[in-house]
């Protein structure tokens, strides 16, 4: 039990790491870095705090505590997916509508170019 | 310079994904049945020249930076329609399995009758039929799923040889399927309580290139236009009760 919960930490802590080291290098944006952020220091907190844990296990219904602390992450991390399902389908909405966009725009000033060269 | 000078007026959209093989024959063949409608190429950023070929063979181009899949260019096409003024736009493919000799009578169909959309169906016509037997199979599950939902059975609903008046077009310039767009394209017009209707077409098999469903896209192609039309039934529905 005591190698999982410190399996746990360093696993938050290496997660914590790598999203700070993204930031600074602005691989991600801060907005789409707090859910993660969020997410690894819960299982921070809750990896080195056994009174929690438990009550996280009685809560979950699981008996064993860090069994339920996984089960409670991976239910974390699927919303953060789920949230960034719906952050990708805005980006390819938009995506959609300014590659139509410019392509229409690039039409119109293409015709107006060719009318002006036939007019001169 | 392309734009809608008289009521009435009629666009050809011919979307195009590397069809170099096949885009000249199809304008020119589209040329000699209208000849003084335009002719619109939407090239979906081929890799080969098909965009070229088209402009050679005295098409107008409208070139995409970035591929979308057919739905995508498709919309494109309407969008532009819709911006130059036109009221009626008929859709080919640019493989060339749509003959433009029944483009005509798509047109006539929609001035005539006040239906939003005309389908160039392949089964209005038993004795036409050109289709692969896992495809017609395919036509019947959706016609059988479509049949309730559009309260009138519609025969050829993956046909993506269609008109539309400039009603259907302000609807779709605004929302418009990305992939497969055909069926749920029927649904999304359904939810308005516009109308459709077939005439009778035979496609030819393709002039040149592949066909985008495989056989092994064939059940991703099922589960995705499924949840497509549910969808589109769905997002309708609250849009309306919110209002």
């Amino acid at each position: 039990m005591d190698r999982l919960s410190d399996a746990l930490t360093i696993f938050s802590l290496g997660l914590i790491v790598l999203i700070l080291a993204s930031l600074r290098r602005s691989h991600i944006r801060v907005e789409y870095s707090v859910s993660w952020l969020a997410a690894a220091v819960a299982l921070l907190i809750l990896s080195r705090s056994q009174d929690l844990m438990q009550w996280l296990a009685r809560i979950v219904g699981i008996h064993d505590p860090p069994l339920a602390l996984i089960v409670t992450v991976l239910a974390v991390f699927l919303f953060v997916f789920y949230r960034f399902s719906i952050v990708v389908s805005d980006l390819k909405e938009a995506n959609i509508a300014l590659t139509q966009r410019v392509a229409i725009l690039e039409f119109h000033l293409q015709s107006r170019y060719e009318s002006s060269k036939e007019k001169s | 310079m392309l734009r809608a000078c008289s009521p009435g007026s009629l666009l050809i959209i011919v979307p195009a994904f590397n069809e170099e093989g096949a885009i000249e024959a199809v304008v020119r063949e589209i040329q000699d049945v209208m000849k003084d409608t335009p002719v619109l190429v939407i090239d979906d950023c081929s890799a080969d020249g098909t965009a070229q070929a088209a402009k050679a063979a005295g098409a107008n181009v409208l070139s995409l930076p970035y591929h979308l899949g057919l739905g995508g260019g498709v919309q494109a096409g309407y969008k532009l329609a819709f911006e130059l003024g036109y009221d009626y736009v008929i859709r080919l493919d640019g493989d060339g399995q749509h003959d433009p000799r029944y483009i005509p009578q798509i047109y006539q169909t929609l001035r005539d009758s006040n239906c939003h959309m005309v389908i160039g169906s392949r089964f209005v016509d038993p004795h036409a039929e050109y289709t692969s037997f896992a495809r017609s199979w395919g036509i019947r599950f959706f016609r059988f799923i479509l049949r309730p939902i559009l309260g009138k059975a519609v025969r050829d609903p993956t046909s993506g040889y269609v008109g539309v008046n400039r009603q259907a077009l302000a609807v779709f310039a605004r929302s418009f399927p990305l992939e497969y767009p055909e069926i749920e394209a029927l649904v999304v017009l359904q939810r308005r309580a516009f109308q459709f209707q077939e005439v009778a077409c035979v496609m030819r098999p393709r002039k040149a290139g592949r066909s985008t469903i495989t056989p092994g896209k064939s059940l991703y192609y099922i589960v995705h236009v499924l949840l497509g039309v549910f969808v589109n039934i769905l997002k309708f529905e609250r849009h309306r009760w919110r209002r």
